[in-house]
């Protein structure tokens, strides 16, 4: 992208100032090197979004932005409902809190690597992956209602994992205000055999060693140290999900000039808060969020059910769980004055730092926990979130890598088999049902995670905790 | 491999790179891809509306498997409306997305008909079989990203968007 858009106001913060129908500035927060290889739809989408109404302070793009749908992916924006603001089906995405989880093991390498093989069949016989895979668990109506109300918290009561673990969820595991009965039964059937999936694309289960530690004090707070054995779980609300975006993006792109709004790209697709749309997206993405954390929670019960068979001294405790595709109310500071605000983050991840009541009492003094999903053959970070970050970017930051090659372009450049052996050769276990996914997702096709992370650390938008590597990986 | 200047709602994109799938020997109909970051592009290029439509079909199943391995067992007939043809392309790859999550099933072949913004069709092929059918990956949705319908200057038809895998 050209630098020349762009104010550059410092090192990593760079500004394009309102203008044509621009309500507020939009501002990249990257290093120049990653702003000049952006796509220039990056700029064009982030003026996009800074014209939407009741838009506060700006429309801001994460280190790992790229070209996304209305909304850039890693872009945030928060919207005040006094204002005439807006929730976005398009600003939320199609994998409505896709996110990631990473679990604690109590195990080093040197436990793991013996078993590795072992513990790859296992975690591949227990985990669905992979298109048209179910889960074992069929809701009917009123249990696919209770799952949309209840979250981890319903997979909790169900016996999926244990209680400790909600603590270690945002919103403790349950999003509050998700009304069921706003998603519709095309939705909830997509979903009826998809629970305790792992889905496909971007999405994986991986074993990870902690490789390297920049911030001591936050990693012994984590529960993390060098040579350490973690489990990190990549995945979203599945097909509910999806087909609560499908369905809320047609309605509210169509409903857009009754509301008065003129969408300078049908993407972008929006309803004012304060109307009865809005109010209904609300209510069924809220419940799309309960169902990708009791999708992740399920996944997490299955994971510890496979390291029994194999490791059974293993004890895995959830470190934390972060959500990517969101909107939520939440309490920020602007100009002085504490406001209600509705955050959506798309491909951004919630980065509240030390001291904010929303983190885990026990995890507060560090700040909250920011997992980075990286690719199967480069690494993972985990970050913690800082103070600056809730003045900066409404306390958030990047959620990947993020794509340099289209996916056919990697398929053409890569054999999957060929990516397994490559990674083997690293000693990194590969196991998929998907031979042409797996060259698709090979780890070429994507920015260098290291560099994004490094540029999130300098923009003050989380600090550096942890880096991790792949041991194995499961992908769908 | 031929790379040329394409246009997305308005925007030129010069240097983007085709895929183009095979080209029926009896008619100028064909399906393309098209490069989106994250993403895929689907394209349907017709005689008609409805045949753009079938081919935008067809470029949505090669995004998830290759169709010429989906043998017609069972026939799924699938109605829609839209408000527009745009629209009515985005509900059509949506009902095929749909079918294909809830039947846990792949299509390889199709027949549309397009009656104002009405549209009928019937999409044939079989039960997923990973096995046989090596998945790459699920489409999520179709959306409205780079979602155009429309006639061409050489008369073919041409129904095109991203969609989310």
């Amino acid at each position: 992208m050209d630098l020349n858009l762009f104010q550059q106001t410092d090192e990593y913060r760079f500004e394009v100032a309102p203008h044509g129908r621009m309500r507020v500035p939009a501002v990249i927060y990257a290093s120049r090197a990653l702003v000049e290889a952006m796509d220039a739809k990056v700029y064009q989408q982030l003026t996009n979004v800074a014209t939407l109404p009741g838009i506060v302070e700006a429309a801001y793009a994460m280190p790992d932005a790229h070209w996304g749908y209305g909304f850039p992916i890693g872009g945030v924006a928060a919207f005040d409902a006094d204002s005439g603001g807006v929730v976005s089906a398009g600003g939320v995405g199609f994998d409505i809190s896709c996110g990631v989880r990473t679990l604690r093991t109590g195990l080093t390498r040197a436990d793991v690597e013996a078993e590795k093989q072992a513990l790859a069949d296992m975690l591949y016989y227990k985990i669905p992956a992979g298109l048209g895979s179910t889960g074992a668990i069929r809701l009917g109506h009123e249990e696919m209602d209770a799952m949309l109300a209840g979250g981890a918290r319903w997979a909790v009561a169900r016996g999926y994992g244990e209680h400790a673990d909600l603590a270690r969820i945002e919103e403790y595991g349950c999003m509050p205000g998700a009304q069921p009965e706003c998603v519709s039964d095309q939705a909830k059937k997509r979903q009826r055999d998809e629970m305790g999936t792992l889905g496909s694309g971007n999405h994986y289960l991986e074993v990870q060693e902690v490789v390297e530690i920049f911030d001591a004090p936050a990693a012994a707070s984590y529960g993390l140290k060098a040579g350490d054995i973690v489990v990190s779980i990549h995945c979203g609300s599945r097909g509910l999900g999806h087909q609560i975006g499908t369905e809320f993006l047609k309605r509210m792109a169509i409903a857009a000039p009754q509301h008065g709004i003129e969408l300078p790209d049908r993407e972008l697709a929006c309803a004012p808060l304060r109307s009865a749309l809005g109010q209904e997206y609300l209510g069924a993405m809220r419940a799309g969020i309960n169902c990708a954390l009791a999708n992740r929670q399920i996944l997490t019960h299955l994971t510890r059910q496979a390291f029994a068979q194999v490791l059974p001294r293993a004890n895995l405790r959830l470190l934390y769980d972060v959500s990517h595709n969101t909107c939520k109310e939440e309490e920020h500071r602007v100009g002085g004055v504490a406001r209600r605000l509705y955050v959506h983050r798309k491909g951004a991840t919630r980065a509240f730092g030390p001291g904010h009541p929303d983190v885990p009492e026990d995890l507060r003094e560090a700040g909250q926990p920011v997992l980075i999903g990286g690719s199967m053959g480069t690494a993972s970070y985990v970050l913690a979130g800082s103070g600056t970050a809730m003045e900066r970017s409404f306390g958030s930051a990047c959620h990947g890598a993020g794509r340099a090659m289209s996916r056919h372009q990697a398929y053409r450049q890569w054999k999957g088999r060929q990516i397994i052996d490559a990674l083997a050769a690293r000693g990194i276990v590969i196991r998929s049902p998907s031979s042409r996914g797996v060259a698709e997702e090979a780890p070429g096709a994507y920015k260098d995670v290291t560099a994004v992370v490094d540029a999130a650390d300098a923009a003050g938008l989380a600090r550096k905790v942890a880096r991790l590597t792949p041991v194995i990986c499961i992908k769908g | 491999m031929k790379s040329i200047a394409y246009r997305v709602t308005g925007i030129a994109v010069p240097g983007a790179v085709y895929w183009p799938g095979p080209m029926s020997a009896l008619s100028q109909n064909r399906w393309e891809h098209f490069p989106h970051e994250a993403d895929m592009g689907v394209r349907g290029v017709g005689r008609s509306l409805p045949e753009a439509f079938e081919q935008a079909a067809l470029a949505l199943m090669h995004v998830i498997t290759d169709p010429s391995r989906v043998a017609p067992r069972a026939t799924v007939d699938i109605e829609c409306d839209a408000p527009d043809a745009e629209f009515l392309l985005v509900e059509w790859l949506n009902a095929l997305i749909y079918e294909m999550a809830t039947r846990h099933m792949v299509f390889g072949d199709f027949s549309v008909k397009i009656d104002g913004t009405h549209l009928r069709a019937a999409a044939r092929g079989e039960t997923m079989d990973p096995r046989r059918h090596e998945a790459a990956v699920e489409a999520k949705g179709a959306t409205l990203t780079a979602l155009h319908v429309g006639r061409d200057p050489d008369g073919l038809w041409r129904a095109e968007c991203v969609v989310d895998v």
